[in-house]
C-alpha cells in the first residue's frame, strides 16, 4: 500500500514540475499510438463496413480470421517486424529498426483486425436497417459503406478508441521494435518497465498513473470533440 | 513565418550537429547508472549521440550480427571472442570491469557468508537446496552462472525446483528474488542501485573468478557497410582515454567503487 501512495505521489510531483523527461516521452507516446491510429483506421473503417455490406464466397472464412486477430500476441508481432526490419532482414535497407516509425508499424498490425471487427459488427446491424433504402436508392458499394460510415460514427468512435485504448498501453511489441531508448524511442509504457526492472516501483507507478490520465484525457477530448453525448443525441 | 521557420532551421541543425551512434549494451552495465555519467560526457567531447539498446549479451551480439547497431559493449568473454573471430566484429577492446557477489536473504539459510571460495558457495546453496534465482536468459551474468556452477562441479540440468530460471533482466530477477527471500549472482552496480532490496542482503565477495571484464567491439564495416564505424572508433578511442579513466574509476555509490578501468591506451 505504501508503494501506491509512493507512486501517487511521485506522479503528482512528475506533473507539477513538468518534468522535461516526462514530457518528451508523453509526447513520443501520443505521437506513436495517435499515427497508428489514423493509419490502423482509415485502413479498418472502410475495411469492417465493406465486410459488413459485401457477400463473398470466403466472407464467414475473413471474418473469422479478423476475430482471432484481435488477439493477436503483441510480443510475436514485435518479433516479426523485428525480423523483416532487421538489417539482415528484407525491409533492412530502410533502417526503420529502432525508430518511432517502426513502433508505429507494430501498432498498425496489432490493433488493425481490433478495429475492423468492431466496425463489422457493428455496421453489420447498421446495414440490417439500411439494407433495402440503400438498394432501392441504387447506390454503388463506395457509397453504401460512406453512408454506413458517416451514420455509424459513433460505433466507429468506440471501435478507434478501443484500437487507440491499446496502442496506448502496449509494450511488448514496442520494446522489441522501438529499444526503449533515451531520448529517441522510449515511451510511458517502456520507461515504466525500465523502471520496475531497476526496482524503482514508486517512478514506475508515477509513470502508470499519468499514463492511465492521459488515456483517460484522449477520450474526453475526443468525445468532445465529436459531440457524441451531447443531450438528446444518446 | 520568417522567425518560425529560422527556429525550425536551428532546431534541425542542432540534431543533426549531434550524429548518432548505436550502442547495444548489457542490462547490468545501464542499470549500474554509470550510462548516465559517461554519455553526456561522449556528446560533449566528441559530438555523438550514443543511442542505448539496453538487453542481454546474447541479444546484444545478435543485434551485432545482423548490422543492426554499430557497437557493443557486453561482459562474456567467450562469446565475445566468438563474435570477433566470426567476423561480425573487427577486434574486441578490453575496457574495465567490475565484479559479481551473490546476495539472498539476511538469514542465510545455506551458511554461505562462511564460504571461502565461489565454489564453495554455490556447492552449500545446492547441498541446502534453498532456493536460487537464475537469470536464465543466455545474458553474461547468466554464462557466469552456469560456469561457477560448472566450477563447482554441479550441473544446473539436474537440479530441482529449487532453482529457479526466470528468464528475465538483472533488474526484474532481482524483484523475483526479493519476492522470494532467494539467492541470485548479481553485478554489484545492479545490486547497489536496486530499489527493492527487501529481505536480501549481499552475502559473498572477493573470489577473483567473481571479476567481470567489459569490452567493446565496433561491428565489422566490410560485413555491414551502413555501420558507423568512424563514429564507433572515435567511442573506443574515447573509452579507453583520460576523462573515460576518470569517470569510471570516479564513480561511486554510497562510496562504493563499482568499477575499475582497465584499457590499454591508444598509441
Amino acid at each position: 500500500m505504501n508503494d501506491i501512495w509512493a507512486g501517487l505521489e511521485a506522479a503528482f510531483w512528475l506533473i507539477v514540475t513538468l518534468d522535461a523527461d516526462l514530457l518528451e516521452i508523453t509526447l513520443r507516446s501520443l505521437y506513436v499510438s495517435l499515427t497508428a491510429l489514423v493509419i490502423a483506421s482509415a485502413i479498418a473503417l472502410p475495411f469492417g463496413s465493406w465486410l459488413a455490406i459485401r457477400r463473398f464466397r470466403y466472407r464467414r472464412a475473413t471474418i473469422a480470421v479478423l476475430n482471432a486477430l484481435m488477439g493477436l500476441p503483441p510480443v510475436v508481432v514485435g518479433l516479426v517486424v523485428f525480423l523483416l526490419l532487421s538489417r539482415s532482414g528484407p525491409f533492412g535497407v530502410l533502417g526503420l529498426l529502432f525508430t518511432p516509425t517502426a513502433m508505429i508499424i507494430a501498432q498498425v498490425i496489432i490493433i488493425t483486425p481490433l478495429i475492423a471487427s468492431i466496425t463489422h459488427q457493428a455496421m453489420r446491424e447498421l446495414w440490417a436497417e439500411y439494407h433495402d433504402l440503400l438498394i432501392s436508392l441504387n447506390t454503388s458499394n463506395w457509397q453504401r459503406v460512406t453512408t454506413l460510415i458517416v451514420d455509424g460514427r459513433r460505433a466507429l468512435l468506440t471501435a478507434s478508441l478501443a484500437g487507440f485504448g491499446r496502442a496506448i498501453g502496449e509494450v511488448g511489441a514496442i520494446m522489441i521494435v522501438g529499444g526503449n531508448i533515451e531520448h529517441a524511442t522510449r515511451v510511458l509504457t517502456t520507461a515504466i518497465a525500465l523502471e520496475t526492472g531497476k526496482g524503482d516501483f514508486a517512478l514506475a507507478l508515477g509513470l502508470g498513473f499519468v499514463l492511465i490520465a492521459l488515456a483517460l484525457m484522449v477520450n474526453f477530448a475526443i468525445h468532445a470533440l465529436s459531440r457524441t453525448e451531447r443531450e438528446g443525441r444518446w | 513565418m520568417i522567425r518560425l521557420l529560422a527556429v525550425i532551421a536551428f532546431l534541425w541543425a542542432s540534431v543533426v550537429q549531434a550524429e548518432p551512434m548505436k550502442m547495444a549494451v548489457t542490462t547490468s552495465f545501464h542499470n549500474s547508472g554509470l550510462s548516465e555519467v559517461l554519455l553526456p560526457a561522449i556528446a560533449a567531447e566528441t559530438g555523438i549521440e550514443v543511442q542505448l539498446l539496453v538487453v542481454g549479451t546474447g541479444q546484444a551480439l545478435r543485434l551485432g550480427e545482423s548490422g543492426d547497431v554499430d557497437a557493443i559493449l557486453v561482459h562474456s568473454k567467450a562469446a565475445e571472442e566468438a563474435f570477433v573471430s566470426a567476423g561480425y566484429g573487427t577486434h574486441r577492446r578490453e575496457i574495465m570491469y567490475n565484479d559479481f557477489v551473490v546476495v539472498g536473504a539476511e538469514v542465510d539459510v545455506a551458511g554461505i557468508a562462511a564460504a571461502t571460495t565461489a565454489a564453495d558457495a554455490l556447492g552449500k546453496i545446492a547441498a541446502s537446496e534453498a532456493a536460487f534465482v537464475s537469470r536464465g536468459d543466455e545474458s553474461g551474468t547468466h554464462k557466469k552462472e552456469i560456469s561457477l556452477w560448472t566450477g563447482a562441479g554441479l550441473d544446473t540440468e539436474s537440479f530441482g525446483d529449487w532453482y529457479k530460471a526466470v528468464g528475465a533482466g538483472m533488474g526484474a530477477s532481482l524483484n523475483t528474488a526479493s519476492g522470494l527471500d532467494a539467492y541470485i549472482l548479481t553485478d554489484r552496480a545492479s545490486w547497489l542501485n536496486f530499489g527493492n532490496k527487501g529481505n536480501l542482503t549481499l552475502l559473498f565477495e572477493g573470489d577473483p573468478v567473481l571479476f567481470n571484464q567489459y569490452a567493446f567491439i565496433p561491428v565489422n564495416p566490410e560485413r555491414h557497410p551502413h555501420v558507423n564505424n568512424g563514429a564507433a572508433e572515435r567511442i573506443e578511442t574515447w573509452l579507453a582515454g583520460e576523462t573515460a579513466r576518470d569517470l569510471i574509476d570516479g564513480y561511486t555509490i554510497n562510496g562504493e567503487a563499482l568499477f575499475v578501468f582497465n584499457a590499454e591506451p591508444t598509441n
